[in-house]
């Protein structure tokens, strides 16, 4: 099995604010997150896919077309937005790290050819500050 | 020889920000800053290096305390700007676009008047980890 990984990168806007709580619990649960202007991120995304290389091409899947993917189907969705109101697919939800990372994940299930394995996830949200989603 | 050291500090904060010029119409704000003028925000994790050059202190051996420094960059710009929308919630932006180019002179001019005048400041501020500006004063 060859794990292979592509970075993609996308900054974006977001709060943590859970609206069926009151601004206090907000404020206690989330801190300087909940801010209600927004703040944000320059967000680093790591998509690994898992697989035997391919003997006629030696790839587990061609990088350029996973690099495409992962634009077309998540970047292009969520670059420049504000993650709470602009991104379809994080609407209803506490835009956290955890989540967006299992958002991404179901994005790009949904667009893998058969026969590539999503394996991994992986999403900073600082440089310093990461998430992992396997799918489990 | 001159001995001038330059010491200096990394600190970082996030906020949101759009690039917007409030005298243009929404065509021409989207042909100029592209997705950065985008109605609902964007954000970055800032990361800011503040330099200070000048000849070590004979008794310290300091060219300035590295805590004092740190604590300045705290009070004067982290706690103004982490964790905010640089448009909505700060004086500084209010009526000035927040381009990493402003935010790096706006930085300067907020850290100059704290720091010994026979000491030099240079301000390099990242917007991405691609992206980052210079300021020398």
């Amino acid at each position: 099995m060859v794990y292979l990984t592509r970075l993609e990168h996308f900054n974006a806007a977001h709060k943590l604010f859970n609206p069926s709580w009151s601004i206090e619990q907000n404020e206690q649960a989330f801190g300087k997150c909940a801010n209600e202007n927004w703040h944000g991120h320059n967000y680093e995304l790591y998509v690994t896919v898992k697989g035997q290389p391919d003997p006629g091409t030696g790839f587990v899947f061609d990088v350029k077309q996973l690099s495409l993917l992962i634009r077309e189907q998540v970047v292009e969705k969520v670059d420049h937005m504000n993650l709470n109101v602009d991104v379809d697919f994080m609407k209803g939800k506490m835009c956290s790290t955890e989540n967006l990372a299992v958002g991404i994940w179901n994005e790009l299930m949904k667009h893998l050819p058969a026969g590539v394995q999503l394996h991994c996830v992986k999403l900073y949200e600082t440089p310093r500050i990461y998430v992992e989603y396997y799918g489990e | 020889m001159s001995k001038k050291v330059a010491v200096i500090r990394k600190e970082h904060f996030n906020a949101a920000h759009r690039l917007f010029n409030p005298e243009w119409d929404d065509v021409t704000n989207e042909k100029v800053f592209g997705k950065c003028a985008l109605p609902h925000y964007h954000g970055h994790n800032y990361e800011l290096e503040v330099k200070v050059t000048g000849k070590p202190d004979k008794r310290t051996g300091y060219v300035m305390d590295m805590k004092e420094l740190s604590e300045l960059v705290k009070r004067e710009i982290h706690s103004r700007f982490d964790h905010k929308n640089l448009n909505l919630d700060t004086k500084e932006f209010k009526k000035l676009n927040p381009t990493a180019e402003n935010i790096v002179i706006v930085i300067y001019d907020l850290l100059r008047p704290h720091i010994d005048k026979k000491m030099d400041l240079h301000i390099r501020l990242y917007e991405t980890p691609r992206n980052f500006v210079e300021y020398p004063g």
